[in-house]
């Protein structure tokens, strides 16, 4: 039962000598054998190299080494540069490519003594809320495999929420981290954009884009972060600001904290069960002695319109490099314009399609300022509504997702449904904020319902103090899937 | 009707730096293909650009250098289009808020002074270089992420050869900065021109073509000539012009039609959001400043000014920096610097290259000639014994006022001593005497020749036609 520990408990294990990363890791890797036909979580895995990273953690230890997640196995999601490893980000577009480089997370988590391995399903070019978009099939969600896992980091949710490996990482450009943990049960965090290093980290868009974890509990988002956050002069757009000790905010103690209700979340679609559970949650940690005020969020009505102008517009520049020139699946052509089509054409999926030209749209002569520059000055009326909220709140809370998991192909042939589905975790990345999501309950029909609170720039701290307090005082992150 | 040219440059130089624009890849010219690259250069999915410091330092310093400002504000943009050699289908560049703007270049056409002003010296990257082969076409990215200055002038050129003449006054002013090195051959510098025509007197600018594909500065002038001359040719025909981009062909000396506006790209520009906004601080520009040298024609100028000096006199200083810089120190302080000019050009270069020796090896110091000159003006010495001081002083290092008191240089204005001299010159030469008592002037000067042999210079040659008129004419 190796796989269903905790980053701190198989350190605890490490440490002591009764358990090794060999067979910490051999047991993901069985666990992964055993479920993940019929969850399709990883796209692949390399378990020689795999075992080869926890055979040298296993010395290392046996040299006297310690280091903070020194022999924890971390699965990675398919958007993330693993040095010799395929990078496919979930799409046909990439061929046989294998990465010539690690990302910086990667490398901290190796120079952390983690043990990295998987590609892990997504949505093709993280664009999704579904995992639906993936060249390599849906990963389905753990708690009913006729459902949704949520997007994009849909793998990476699945991973963790079925045992499948001790922590995994994922990226959230609009609540692709917060909205699968909510949805498959476990904890995301997306931290203040600029805290973690993009570098390897293939871009969908630039400006909201962060890396995070996905673990099954606070304390190893915790220690997770700790391991990734940090200034790397390879991002321009990393911040040189400190990293706190994260573990240190976990004190269980949530007095005083303010905690803010947006009065404009109280939509139509957010179905009753979900609400339910989230209401409790914010009575408990009131409860526990937060106090708790309503807060107005006035330009949120905007947020999924102001996101798919500039995701969209940023995607389409980001996307251009892939056209089979220099590497990746490429399909011949008369002339280098002939190639692109034929090799885009083949190579992307449809949602990626949509994106692109709705980005290429919007930056386009005569449009970019009724959009793209439009976009950009709401975005801006809505990050100073976040921060003129934290002026009077340490914290936001609310459901990460109105509804819990769909069945899977319940919306694909509405684009426009799914993407309000994101509505409750878009605003984040908007206003460069951190946000979390931990389980808070479950629906009548046994599905996973995330309570998520946003942080203000680089308030990590208080977003894990609360998350922790919260989860002390309930058992949602315990629960399992069935899977046997 | 009369036709004039409008024309405006945008010029694309590597800068050179040690490494490229983003990454640490060597930048560096006929390196094998494909050698000098990165994930970064080549496009690779999830890098992301770093900024070279060097080059924002370089392009900082030919805004000095071009007489620009540099804003306290620069962004990055990107610029939308598919093509093999541009490996993330999107150049970075500055669109609106560029590092330098509004500047000037100065140079000189057919002697006379002209100014061409700058819009914009802005920062991009380089893209690597298409190769066709038989069946297929190769792509070397060496070059890709080079850091690219492209200067755009104003629309201020009007002929062929000032176009040709400012790009000359360019590639010497980012030489000398240290800027780049502009060689075209290994493809630094490339230039694309914007040719329009209009009937002279009329304000409205006439349709713009732009002439790509020059290789040479030459090429420039030639392209120029030949497309001033083939839109004056279709105007006065009736022909009607469009807005379009021509190619250049060097060998038939024409330019053909490459896309009409039409067809231009939309290149969908919008802010790098991988990149941070530049903000210079006044630290990093004053530090950059120090750096500012002075350019040579700026220096040229200069010295006709400030010293008043003749544009050849001035040439010869900017063509010899440590001449210049030396007839600076003995100027100093002077009434007359034209003088001293002429002794540092006609006496002293002359002795240097006599003795092949340089101003540094000078035995006296730059005040000497100073003294020098003050004592022809003093009138203690001639001017012819001036130089016998001189060549003492380059020899020994001793200074003016020693040399003449020791070899007894000093001038005769003793009037008894003179009138010795005279008498004794007079009889000596009873015939040019008599001459001059009958009314032949000119004597009077082989009179004073001898009395100043006699005296072996130091006779006051003024005092002396006196004396011997007055004799003569007693």
């Amino acid at each position: 039962m190796v796989h269903f520990l905790t980053i701190h408990q198989l350190l605890e294990q490490l440490r002591t000598g009764e358990l090794s990363s060999r067979e910490a890791t051999q047991a993901c890797l069985d666990r992964v054998e055993k479920v993940d036909g019929r969850l399709n979580a990883f796209i692949s895995v390399d378990a020689s190299d795999a075992l080869a990273q926890a055979d040298a953690a296993d010395q290392s230890r046996a040299a006297g080494e310690d280091l903070p997640m020194l022999g924890v196995p971390v699965a990675i999601k398919d958007v993330l540069a693993v040095k010799d490893q395929p990078l496919n980000c979930a799409s046909k577009i990439l061929g046989e490519f294998n990465s010539p480089y690690d990302a910086t997370v990667i490398q901290k988590l190796r120079a952390a003594g983690a043990v990295v391995f998987g590609r892990l399903n997504m949505d093709e070019f993280a664009m999704g809320s579904s995992n639906e978009n993936s060249a390599f099939g849906s990963a389905r969600n753990p708690w009913n495999t006729d459902c949704i896992p949520g997007g994009s980091s849909g793998g990476s949710a699945v991973a963790v929420a079925a045992d499948e490996c001790i922590a995994s990482l994922g990226s959230d450009t609009g609540g692709s981290i917060r909205q699968p943990a909510a949805l498959c049960g476990c904890v995301g965090l997306k931290p203040t954009y600029g805290r973690v290093s993009r570098y390897g980290l293939v871009a969908f868009a630039s400006s909201l884009d962060q890396v995070g974890p996905f673990t099954k509990d606070v304390r190893d988002a915790a220690t997770l972060l700790q391991v990734i956050a940090g200034a790397d002069e390879q991002d321009s757009t990393n911040v040189p600001e400190p990293v706190p000790d994260y573990s240190a905010a976990l004190s269980g103690d949530v007095k005083g904290l303010r905690i803010g209700l947006p009065r404009e979340y109280q939509v139509k679609g957010l179905d009753p069960e979900v609400k339910a559970a989230t209401d409790a949650a914010v009575k408990q940690l009131e409860a526990l002695g937060a106090e708790v005020k309503e807060i107005t969020l006035p330009h949120t009505e905007y947020a999924i319109a102001t996101y798919y102008i500039i995701a969209t517009a940023e995607a389409s520049a980001n996307l251009a490099r892939f056209e089979g020139v220099r590497y990746g699946a490429r399909l011949d052509g008369a002339d280098p314009e002939e190639m692109n089509r034929k090799t885009r054409g083949a190579g992307f999926g449809e949602e990626v399609k949509r994106r692109i030209i709705l980005g290429t749209y919007v930056l386009s002569s005569g449009y970019y300022d009724a959009y793209y520059l439009r976009a950009q000055k709401v975005r801006t009326l809505i990050r100073q509504d976040f921060l003129k909220a934290f002026e009077e709140v340490d914290l936001i809370a609310s459901p990460t997702t109105p509804t819990p998991a769909f069945k899977i192909g319940e919306k694909t042939g509405d684009p426009l449904q799914m993407y309000l589905s994101d509505i409750y975790t878009i605003s984040c990345n908007l206003a460069g904020l951190c946000g979390i999501s931990v389980p808070c309950g479950f629906s009548k029909a046994g599905l996973p319902i995330g309570l998520q609170l946003l942080g203000k720039p680089f308030g990590e701290p208080d977003l894990l103090r609360a998350a922790h307090a919260y989860e002390q005082a309930t058992d949602w992150h315990t629960h399992r899937p069935n899977l046997d | 009707m009369e036709y004039e040219a409008v024309i405006g440059l945008e010029t694309h130089v590597q800068l050179k730096t040690r490494t490229k624009m983003w990454c640490g890849c060597a930048n560096e010219y006929g390196a094998d293909a494909n050698t000098n690259v990165c994930p970064v250069c080549l496009g690779l999915p999830g890098v992301l650009p770093v900024p070279n410091a060097e080059a924002l330092r370089l392009t900082a310093l030919t805004g000095f250098l071009l007489n620009c400002d540099v804003p306290s504000y620069a962004k990055w943009d990107r610029k939308n289009y598919f093509y093999p050699d541009n490996p993330k289908n999107y150049q970075l560049t500055q669109l609106d808020f560029p590092s330098t703007i509004t500047g000037f270049v100065e140079f000189e056409l057919d002697g006379e002074l002209e100014s061409v002003r700058i819009n914009r010296a802005h920062l991009e990257e380089d893209v690597g270089k298409s190769f066709h082969f038989a069946d297929y076409s190769g792509v070397d990215f060496n070059r890709a992420g080079v850091p690219l200055l492209e200067i755009v002038t104003e629309p201020d050129i009007t002929s062929a050869d000032m176009a040709y003449e400012y790009l000359n006054a360019l590639k010497s002013i980012l030489e000398y900065g240290g800027v780049s090195d502009c060689d075209m051959e290994k493809g630094q510098v490339r230039c694309d021109v914007n040719i329009s025509v209009r009937p002279r007197g009329q304000q409205e600018l006439g349709e713009k073509i732009e002439i790509k594909n020059m290789n040479s500065f030459s090429g420039v002038r030639r392209a120029a000539e030949y497309e001033i001359a083939r839109q004056i040719e279709v105007l006065e025909e009736g022909g009607q012009l469009v807005q379009e981009t021509r190619r250049w062909d060097d060998d038939a000396g024409i330019t053909d039609s490459m896309r009409t506006k039409e067809d231009a790209h939309d290149y969908r520009y919008f802010p790098d959001p991988d990149l941070m906004p530049h903000r210079p601080s006044k630290e990093w520009l004053a530090a950059i400043r120090e750096d500012v040298v002075e350019l040579p024609l700026a220096r040229k100028l200069r010295f006709m000014e400030q010293y008043e000096l003749p544009m050849g006199d001035a040439d010869v200083f900017v063509g010899d920096a440590a001449l210049g810089n030396y007839f600076e120190e003995v100027a100093k302080g002077l009434k007359n610097p034209k003088q001293a000019a002429n002794w540092v050009i006609n006496n002293l270069q002359a002795k240097l290259v006599e003795t092949e020796t340089s101003v540094a090896d000078l035995k006296f110091p730059a005040v000497a000639i100073g003294e020098l000159i003050g004592l022809v003006e003093e009138g203690q010495i001639s001017s012819k014994i001036a130089q016998e001081v001189f060549a003492e002083m380059f020899a020994s290092g001793k200074s003016p006022a020693t040399i003449v008191e020791e070899k007894g240089l000093s001038q005769v204005s003793d009037s008894g001593e003179l009138e010795a001299f005279c008498r004794e010159a007079i009889e000596a030469n009873p015939g040019p005497a008599d001459d001059f008592r009958n009314g032949k002037e000119a004597a009077l000067n082989f009179l004073k020749g001898q009395v100043m042999k006699a005296s072996r210079g130091k006779a006051n040659p003024q005092m002396v036609g006196e004396l011997l008129a007055k004799i003569l004419n007693g």
